[in-house]
């Protein structure tokens, strides 16, 4: 009985290790918090109707970088707590953590980085940012997006629950190589876990990029063609097509292993007829082209903030969108350099490695057109052009680092070292990470009406760029002194020692740029009438987003623009802003059927990793009952009408004027971090000293 | 009524003109460079007189590839050395507060300008495609290395998590120790037993490839240096990947010969019943030799995986 109602759960699977405890004590810990804080200020049911059941992908937007800003905090720990073990564990000392838990916590690192960091920046920012700029005020399909981003969050809240059940997570690498992470190998639920997270989400991922393939496709505004879209638009259209074609086959892989762990099939394992080595092909023909779905709308980020802030169009706009289709294109056929080691001929290896030479060719077009963009322009060093010239550099060296990789002989002497590692960090941090910071910092004020507090974004910066370099740079060397990857323990007769804690000093300055940042959002709001954006176009900018409000109504656009150039807000600028027509507008209705569904969804993987059948036969029962609810729900859309519409802007015009009234009669400076550290303490003297907590 | 309710006329953008009076923007570039040169003086500090096995190459195929590597690395520099300079120069030219820099937004750029964007690096990727081919070819691991030294055989089985060798033509087996005579091919024939995939890699004798259940991968090095270098498991399998480390012998081949007499007669007899204790995992475990009358432990691990089932080599 007590099998049937709990599966696998037992005592046991309570947290009884430290770093289980502590895990499940800081998560209860945020949880209870706030819970505590939402009903104290009673605001459980606006919880409910703005954020939770909205189908706004602008708050959306925000959803997924709340997730992932807290994410990236959590795999920013975990890296420090691979550098300290690294930096300990020599000779003798086998440092604090036991080889198993090393080798989780680097997988899960590596998974929360790619899925719930990286995935969900790009997400947020297409979420919020692609409807805007194709002058959309809708997407194709609401309730997917919604769907889409609340499997990504159950996926989130799973890659955790090991720290309250389980005790364990995968302790394979981040793409649970066969037949390691097989049932003989690895027996407890660490795998089961990586399988309901990766699936969940990655289902999730599907359907946000479904939708968002569908409205690029058909939402755009009148005179909008393709060949007129904004660049950021075309490199999420690049990357979503290729999250559509490829993250079914992740699901399907997926299942396999699932299939094998729970069913007891073969296909992955060692013996009674499986292949490991066909799971390697699988995961990495979805593994290579995810890397490149992160990176194509960093691509487009990029591209238009060379082109704002040199203030030129860029310079050539087929060749960007040639380049960044042509990526992704033969993304589609590299993957197998992730493992030219594992003994294919050499015709095999080196048409792979001829295919993996051939995006340098695109990509490098792609650096080409961005200097040609700023030469001869008027270039201002705003933050995110201190992103984008950041990552200019680091981005080259890993990309030659890359091409080395994909030259098979050279590959065999690099793969598995700590060189290859250093050469993926170049790209996501360097490419993907700052590419997203760079577009946070550029958006922020369409996001909030804020510009970001610039004196701090510029530490910030200068610290993530020297922490990179103090991390990274000795790990290039570590791969050529041999050092393979994702080592617990080694001698410190390899001479290794000293680099892996120069390494370990770089995660700490990271972490203060990681830190400032922080420190910088919440100066921002602290000053927020001195960093008012009172003109809607801080940037002077180019394209559709800036040709609303900020933060954009929820409607986005009260007049739909009409489209002639692909600098289409630039144009209208420069020959004359279109009248406001006022006009009934269809809203989709929220819905919570995603989030009913998701929790659902949830609950199908945790009664998978338990083995609780009944559970999971209830929960897979009631996400067809939503579905079949949602489906009989035939009024998805309710109506604005012109009146209604009227009413809001002059409203919010009024606003705005006493706002801007508010911002012109503040002219502090940016606050730097001493004046913040003041505020701080001044803030908490005042909560201690007048007794303010008691109130709470 | 403007059309986004914002009066925009002005098109400067506010912040853009806000914080034009602040000048001192570049004054972390210099810093930054001071602290590569100082980052740069440190490391080679830490690394002077360590190993740098990969760039270090004691070995024949490691030492083609290292060249092939500083080759590569050198074409790719050519084209991009020149490109972050100009790059990051004409970032510093065209600032916007140089006010003697020519501004041109109307600038067009002409055909020859994207063609040459797409020409220039596809000769690059072309010239190191053509390099690229024929040595993936030449160095391809299964194939053998010419020599007039007969090549020797080790038989290579992963466990977990140590290295077991098989002689099959000197009759010894050895655990996570071997030695070879110098200048002297050596064919390892790479397979696992009851291990995940792991990766046989000795970085001073040259690259690294597969060991598979199930598999036979062959590995073709040869030692050019006289000494002890380190080998390991470069892809993760299990708990003790860490400590599945051995040691790789370059000797002279009168050493080498004494080796072998040396264990063949050793009292030390390597039995199934070793074989079978040898695949309870274990981790960091110590080197050992054995002389041995079994002639088909080799066989009997790859057949029970290809009895099985019919599949592969
Ligand atoms: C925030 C700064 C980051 C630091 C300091 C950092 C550091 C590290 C370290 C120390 C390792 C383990 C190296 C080893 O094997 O010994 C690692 C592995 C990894 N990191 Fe990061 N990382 C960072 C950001 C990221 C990001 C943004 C991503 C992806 C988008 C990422 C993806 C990975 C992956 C996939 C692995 C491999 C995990 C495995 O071996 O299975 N990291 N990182
Ligand atoms: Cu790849």
């Amino acid at each position: 009985m007590k099998e049937f109602l709990l599966g696998k759960i037992n005592m046991d699977s309570l947290p009884h290790e430290w770093f289980t405890f502590g895990g499940s004590l800081a998560f209860i810990g945020l949880g209870l918090f706030l819970v505590i804080v939402i009903t104290r200020l009673k605001r459980w049911n606006w919880l409910w109707k703005e954020w939770i059941t909205t189908v706004d992908p602008k708050k959306i937007g925000i959803m997924y970088f709340l997730v992932s800003g807290f994410m990236l905090v959590r795999g920013g720990l975990e890296t420090l707590m691979i550098w300290l073990q690294q930096s300990f564990s020599v000779d003798k000392s086998h440092g604090f953590l036991t080889a198993d838990h090393f080798q989780q916590i680097f997988t899960a690192h590596g998974n929360i980085m790619v899925f719930f960091v990286a995935m969900g920046f790009i997400f947020g920012l297409i979420n919020y940012i692609v409807p805007l700029q194709i002058g959309a005020r809708d997407l194709a399909s609401p309730f997917l997006n919604t769907l889409g981003f609340w499997l990504f969050a159950a996926g989130a809240i799973m890659v955790s629950m090991f720290f309250l059940l389980g005790g364990q997570y995968a302790a394979t690498g981040w793409l649970a190589v066969a037949p390691l992470s097989g049932k003989e190998f690895s027996p407890g639920v660490g795998v089961d876990y990586w399988i309901w997270s990766l699936q969940i989400s990655g289902i999730g991922t599907t359907l946000g990029a479904i939708n968002f393939v569908m409205t690029i496709l058909k939402m755009r505004a009148p005179g909008m063609s393709l060949g007129k879209m904004p660049l950021f638009t075309w490199g999420a259209f690049c990357s979503m097509i290729m999250a559509v074609a490829v993250f079914p086959l992740l699901t399907a892989t997926l299942f396999l292993m699932f299939f094998d762990r729970y069913l007891g099939a073969h296909f992955f394992t060692t013996v009674g007829g499986g292949d490991p080595m066909m799971y390697t092909n699988l995961i990495w023909m979805w593994g290579h082209p995810e890397v490149y779905i992160l990176m194509l709308p960093c691509f487009g980020i990029f591209s238009e903030v060379v082109s704002t802030f040199s203030r030129k169009p860029i310079a050539s706009y087929k060749s960007n969108v040639l380049g960044m289709i042509g990526v992704s294109t033969f993304a589609l056929s590299v993957w197998l350099h992730h493992f030219f080691t594992m003994g294919a001929g050499a015709d095999v290896n080196a048409f792979f490695g001829v295919m993996t030479m051939i995006i340098a060719i695109p990509t490098s077009a792609l650096v080409f057109n961005w200097i040609a963009t700023m030469y001869k322009g008027r270039i201002n060093f705003s933050t995110p052009m201190l992103w984008f010239l950041g990552f200019i550099a680091v981005f080259s060296i890993g990309g030659m680092s890359g091409v080395l990789l994909a030259i098979p002989p050279a590959d065999f002497q690099l793969h598995n070292s700590l060189f290859l590692v250093a050469h993926f960090h170049s790209m996501v941090i360097g490419g993907v990470l700052f590419g997203v910071f760079c577009g946070i910092s550029y958006w922020f004020p369409k996001f909030t009406g804020l510009r970001l507090n610039e004196r701090i974004g510029r530490y910030a910066f200068w610290f993530w760029t020297i922490g990179f370099c103090l991390s990274f740079i000795p790990m290039y060397i570590l791969g050529l002194m041999g050092a393979t990857r994702r080592l617990d323990h080694y001698d410190s007769s390899t001479g290794w020692r000293p680099l892996f804690i120069v390494m370990l000093v770089g995660g700490i300055v990271i972490a203060v740029g990681l830190a400032l940042q922080i420190v910088q959002i919440i100066a921002t709001f602290i000053q927020k009438n001195h960093l008012r954006d009172t003109t809607g176009d801080p940037w002077n900018a180019r394209s559709l987003e800036w040709a609303t409000a900020s933060p954009p109504p929820f409607y986005n656009f009260t007049t739909i623009p009409e489209v002639s150039s692909i600098d289409a807000f630039w144009e209208m600028k420069h020959n004359g802003i279109p009248e406001t027509k006022y006009q009934d507008i269809h809203i989709p209705k929220n819905t919570a059927a995603g989030f009913y569904i998701s929790c659902f969804a949830f609950l199908v993987g945790f009664a998978f990793v338990w083995e609780i059948v009944w559970l999971a036969v209830v929960s897979i029962i009631g996400i067809i009952v939503v579905f079949i609810f949602r489906g009989f729900n035939d009024e998805p859309e309710y109506i604005l009408t012109a009146r209604e519409v009227q009413d809001l802007e002059e409203a919010r015009t009024k606003k705005h004027l006493e706002r801007t009234k508010l911002a012109n009669d503040d002219d502090t400076e940016d606050m730097g971090v001493i004046d913040f550290i003041k505020i701080v303490i001044s803030f908490a003297k005042d909560i201690v000293v007048n007794k303010r907590w008691r109130k709470w | 009524m403007m059309y986004n309710a914002y009066s925009i006329s002005n098109g400067k953008g506010t912040f853009m003109t806000k914080r034009k009076s602040r000048s001192n923007q570049g004054r972390f570039v210099p810093i930054f460079l001071l602290f590569l040169v100082a980052l740069g003086l440190l490391i080679r500090n830490l690394i002077r007189g360590k190993e740098m096995s990969v760039l270090n190459p004691m070995g024949t195929i490691a030492s083609e590839q290292l060249r092939l590597m500083s080759v590569s690395l050198g074409i790719m520099l050519i084209l991009a050395v020149p490109a972050l300079t100009i790059l990051y120069f004409i970032a510093w030219k065209y600032r916007e507060t140089n006010e003697k820099a020519t501004y041109s937004p109307g600038q067009k750029h002409g055909k020859l300008f994207s063609v040459s964007l797409w020409l220039v690096p596809l000769t690059f990727v072309a010239i190191l495609a053509n390099l690229m081919w024929p040595s993936t070819h030449k160095l391809d691991p299964r194939k053998q290395i010419s020599s007039n030294q007969k090549p020797i055989t080790i038989q290579v089985v992963a466990m977990r998590w140590k290295w077991l060798f098989i002689y099959p033509e000197q009759h010894i087996v050895t655990v996570n120790y071997i030695q070879v005579p110098i200048d002297t091919p050596i064919k390892f024939e790479l397979t696992a037993d009851e291990t995940p995939m792991s990766s046989f890699w000795i970085p001073n004798l040259g690259g690294q490839l597969y060991a598979m259940t199930g598999h036979v991968n062959q590995l073709n090095l040869m030692g050019t240096t006289i000494g002890d270098y380190i080998g390991k498991s470069a892809e993760i399998n299990g708990a003790g990947f860490a400590g599945m480390k051995f040691t790789a012998r370059v000797s002279s081949q009168t050493d080498f010969n004494n080796w072998v007499t040396g264990t063949q007669k050793s009292s030390n007899n390597f039995t199934i019943k070793d074989y079978t204790d040898l695949l309870v995992p274990s981790e960091y475990n110590k080197a050992m030799t054995y002389s041995t009358d079994e002639s088909d432990i080799y066989s009997k691990v790859t057949d029970k995986y290809t009895k099985s089932h019919e599949h592969g080599e």
